[in-house]
């Protein structure tokens, strides 16, 4: 149906617990280069306009020698203090301190004492390093504690050679290695010289603290970046600048899959402030390089002026005709029809014939944008057959493979820094924009800022699928539910397998749980892409299940907390991946009783209950709200109550509990991103109205104290929030909520 | 052309005066604590000052600022580099995820609190709401308004009593 090729996009996020699986072409550099500019001169230069740009490098393997005490990547001792690096790229999720903290815990070094530095791309120092799926704290867990704890021995044999003391006798506390029987007391930094001449120990011979020794693991640590962030400083991608950069935009076609005929190129190369403008064919992977116009210019404002002036004309004869009003009929249509089944346990049409009562309800939720505020663009610089890449992306290792196969180069030809990116929400783990600055930069023969506009990042964006769901389910005499069916009608990019996140399997809710469960699924085939967004399918699938469940439990007439509860049954491990069933009712019960569940509530007040188990994490939020007359829902409070192992960091966690909170209820209110011919209807905030200050609720989070390995945070704490919020509409107005988001049913945030 | 940023006069050279003052300040200043986010009034996260009151850069073009003070994010902490009171508290109160909208928060709360030293919730409300955090930190931004607030009543009591 289409000239590209969508083969690349798919579920690139690894499952947790530090699995890995290569998504993009194995990369190992030597070592990191600064670069092909002098650094000298790049920052005499920067400082000369006044903002006093700096780009700060890591290098771990360089100074592996002499007075340095540098045992693995992630540590790095002299006589002038202690550098940790954090490996994976910062999208506000927090890793940039979380992951140093337990390195830090480990090494027993005064996090005062600690100087974090970002980490090069190098897969052979670093293994993976990527943002996504929740991974960064399950997978570098063990890892990250051992490379502390071998820095921590190599300093304790030193200060145990200098003493002459068995190095049993030593303690380590804030830096410093203690001889408790004579009170001496040497500092690491005056150590470290004498550590590096020892051996490095075999990690798995290290022995690591206790629970109960944590000094820093569980704190409220506040962010690396702070003090830099509130002075403005350039951290961020779109905030790099380069000798004798220029400033490029680039215009794709409205309907993806469109390729350009024409374009007026002399008049807006004649326009004030244009370098360049040309056109780049593409190269047929829709990841990569999609065709479009390229405009080179000598800031940002011309770029978009001369954008602004730029007539193309399109070649659409292959480009996209996806239309939401369209797969709105056919998901109508399918609805009636039983499609593919992907699981079928028990015997469902037995339940639903011997069932005392049933709940049916039609699902349906629209497509979504990531809409990162930092708009995607990438600082770029080909030269002498090498390319350098400044990009906020997260998945850097694939931006690499992708980038040097679209400029023609080896990847060892290819050096990217990883910066600080202003959102991540999974968009950027998808490398085109870094794609077009390479081939921009490489054509244009210039280093260069690609900048996408708002309209650029709405208009091509890898948007969270819509799905329609035709639920039905089936209760017993005894109020049990005993019979579960889903018939989902998702979409396919490649047409073979759905959308990243649009697809149902055996883990899904409440797979394993209800007896018998028949989940049916057939896919639309849609050309614009669709990708992985925060906490994929748990996203949608939460809201129309849990929203669901609570359709039976008022079917039953029971209490919906009793039913969830009575769903989960009798705590255990469901499969090696899967949620705990007594973790899972713990979270519940937790919510309810923090929420005052069950208590009287005012006339037009509500609460509504819900839990997801995903990203590894068990998760349960009970929402209370007042719905008016006209529609208008207050959210008054969102209890939170998560189980996720020990909390690492209780600042950087609770924010992200907090905030997966306000994205949910945000989205959920009032973000659709529509389809005509092709094209997305919206093209700016304006139309895409996100959740600002006075609509945002009190939001209560519990963290459970449980000794299981921790996982991520960056995900589970969005999917339950949905569901609760409209099971809590439900209680206070009678209405129930089967569209999202639900200013398509008439509802605003008040 | 002249442009009075941050205390400082800076010459901009030949410039279209229809430029937006956040590209003025990004690219031709190097002022790039001032981000852009939307181009069209909508999520602040180019909030600026021009005569202390806060503005959209990005639809704000250079040539109507023309003779009044700018200042951007990197013209609030002191000039011995002490952060200032609504610096301070973001630091403090740990209020930034991703960071990307925080510069425009802060402004927003230094216009804010230039206006109204002891805003009460709704205050602060109104005043933030210009302002999307897409990573949903209202929360935190709320608490450090009103820290911030607080260190400037105290600081401000404490200069009274000293004269
Ligand atoms: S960039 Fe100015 S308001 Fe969004
Ligand atoms: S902290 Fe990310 S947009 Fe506000």
């Amino acid at each position: 149906m289409t000239g590209l090729n969508y083969a690349d996009i798919g579920d690139v996020v690894p499952i947790v617990t530090g699995e890995r699986r290569v998504v993009a072409d194995a990369y190992a550099p030597d070592d990191v280069r600064i670069g092909k500019l002098d650094r000298r001169q790049f920052l005499k230069l920067t400082g000369l306009v006044g903002g006093g740009l700096m780009l700060t490098f890591g290098t771990p393997k360089a100074l592996a020698k002499g007075a340095v005490l540098q045992p693995n990547g992630y540590v790095k001792i002299d006589a002038t203090g202690i550098v940790l690096y954090a490996k994976n790229p910062e999208i506000g999720q927090g890793v940039k301190t979380s992951l140093p903290m337990i390195i830090a815990e480990e090494l027993d070094a005064a996090w005062d004492d600690v100087q974090v530095v970002q980490s090069p791309i190098d897969r052979e120092t670093y293994g993976w390093q990527m943002a996504g799926g929740s991974t960064s704290i399950p997978g570098n867990w063990d890892p990250l504690r051992r490379a502390g704890a071998a820095a921590r021995s190599m300093l304790v044999e030193a200060a145990a050679k200098r003493w002459g003391v068995e190095a049993t006798s030593l303690s380590t506390r804030d830096s410093h290695v203690v001889h408790a029987a004579s009170g001496r007391k040497l500092a690491y930094t005056e150590l470290a010289a004498g550590a590096a001449a020892m051996d490095v120990p075999n990690p798995q011979s290290l022995t690591l603290k206790k629970r109960d020794q944590f000094r820093l693991i569980g704190k409220r640590i506040t962010g690396v970046d702070n003090d830099a962030l509130v002075r403005g400083e350039p951290l961020f991608g779109i905030d790099q600048m380069l000798p004798g950069m220029k400033y490029a935009v680039y215009q794709k076609c409205p309907a993806i899959g469109g390729k350009v005929a024409s374009a007026n190129l002399d008049a807006i190369k004649a326009m004030p402030g244009v370098h360049d403008a040309f056109v780049l064919e593409g190269n047929g992977n829709a990841m990569e390089l999609l065709p479009g116009v390229a405009i080179v210019a000598d800031n940002t404002f011309s770029a978009i002026q001369a954008k602004r002036a730029l007539k193309v004309e399109w070649d659409e004869s292959d480009a996209s005709k996806d239309s939401w009003t369209h797969a709105k009929a056919e998901a109508e249509r399918l609805r009636k029809e039983s499609g593919p089944q992907v699981v079928n346990t028990g015997d469902v049409d037995a339940a639903f014939a011997s069932s005392a009562k049933q709940a049916s309800g039609f699902y349906t939720y629209h497509f979504v944008s990531h809409a990162t505020l930092e708009p995607q663009n990438c600082t770029a610089w080909f030269k002498d057959g090498a390319l350098e890449l400044w990009a906020p992306t997260q998945t850097p290792a694939q931006g690499i493979g992708s980038a040097a196969k679209v400029v023609g180069v080896s990847p060892s030809k290819v050096t990217l820094h990883q910066l600080r990116c202003g959102g991540g929400f999974g968009r950027r783990l998808y490398n085109d924009f870094t794609c077009e600055a390479a081939a921009i930069t490489k054509r244009a023969g210039v280093p260069i800022k690609l900048q996408w506009t708002r309209e650029d990042d709405m208009a091509y964006d890898l948007y969270r699928a819509g799905g329609f769901h035709q639920m039905d389910g089936a209760v017993d005499e005894n109020g049990k539910v005993t019979g579960w069916r889903d018939r989902f009608i998702t979409f396919t990019n490649d047409g073979r397998r759905p959308v990243s996140g649009g697809g149902l399997g055996r883990g899904v809710f409440p797979a394993g749980l209800v007896d018998n469960v028949r989940l049916e699924q057939t896919a639309l085939p849609w050309m614009n892409r669709c990708g992985a967004w925060r906490a994929p399918g748990s996203n949608v699938f939460a809201f129309v299940f849990q929203s669901f469940l609570d359709e039976l439990a008022h079917a039953a007439g029971r209490d919906s907390l009793d039913v969830l509860l009575e769903v989960f049954g009798e705590p255990r491990q469901m499969g090696p991946r899967g949620m705990h069933t007594g973790r899972a009712a713990g979270v519940v019960k937790l919510a309810a009783k923090e929420a005052g569940w069950g208590r009287e509530l005012a006339d037009g007040r509500g609460m509504g209950i819900a839990f997801y188990y995903s990203h590894a994490g068990h998760i349960a939020e009970v929402a209370e709200v007042s719905v008016s007359d006209q529609k208008q829902v207050r959210v008054h409070k969102v209890t939170v109550a998560a189980d996720v192992g020990p909390i690492v960091n209780l600042s950087g966690a609770e924010n992200q509990m907090q905030g997966s909170v306000v994205d949910g209820l945000s989205t959920m209110t009032g973000l659709s991103v529509t389809f005509e011919n092709g094209r997305v209807e919206q093209s700016n905030f304006d139309r895409y109205p996100m959740l600002r200050m006075p609509s945002t609720p009190e939001v209560a989070v519990h963290f459970v104290d449980s000794d299981y390995p921790p996982t991520g945070l960056g995900e589970p704490a969005l999917p339950p929030l949905a569901p609760a919020v409209c099971n809590a509409i439900f209680a206070a107005s009678g209405h129930r909520i089967r569209t999202l988001p639900i200013s398509e049913e008439g509802f605003s945030l008040a | 052309m002249d442009l009075k940023v941050n205390g400082e006069l800076r010459n901009l050279g030949e410039i279209d005066p229809r430029t937006p003052l956040l590209w003025v300040l990004r690219d031709e200043l190097g002022l790039v604590g001032t981000k852009f986010g939307c181009g069209i009034s909508q999520c602040g996260a180019c909030t600026v000052l021009v005569g202390g009151q806060p503005v959209k850069s990005c639809s704000y073009p250079v040539s109507t600022v023309a003779n009044a003070e700018v200042t951007t994010v990197e013209g609030l902490a002191r000039s011995d580099g002490e952060l200032n009171a609504v610096q301070q508290a973001w630091v403090d109160l740990d209020v930034a995820q991703c960071g990307y909208c925080q510069a425009g928060q802060i402004m927003a709360a230094e216009a804010l609190l230039r206006a109204n030293p002891n805003p009460g919730d709704d205050d602060i409300d109104q005043a933030m709401a210009p302002n999307l955090c897409r990573c949903g930190t209202y929360i935190r931004i709320r608490e450090a308004v009103k820290v911030a607030a607080a260190t400037r009543r105290s600081a401000a009591e404490a200069s009274d009593a000293a004269e």
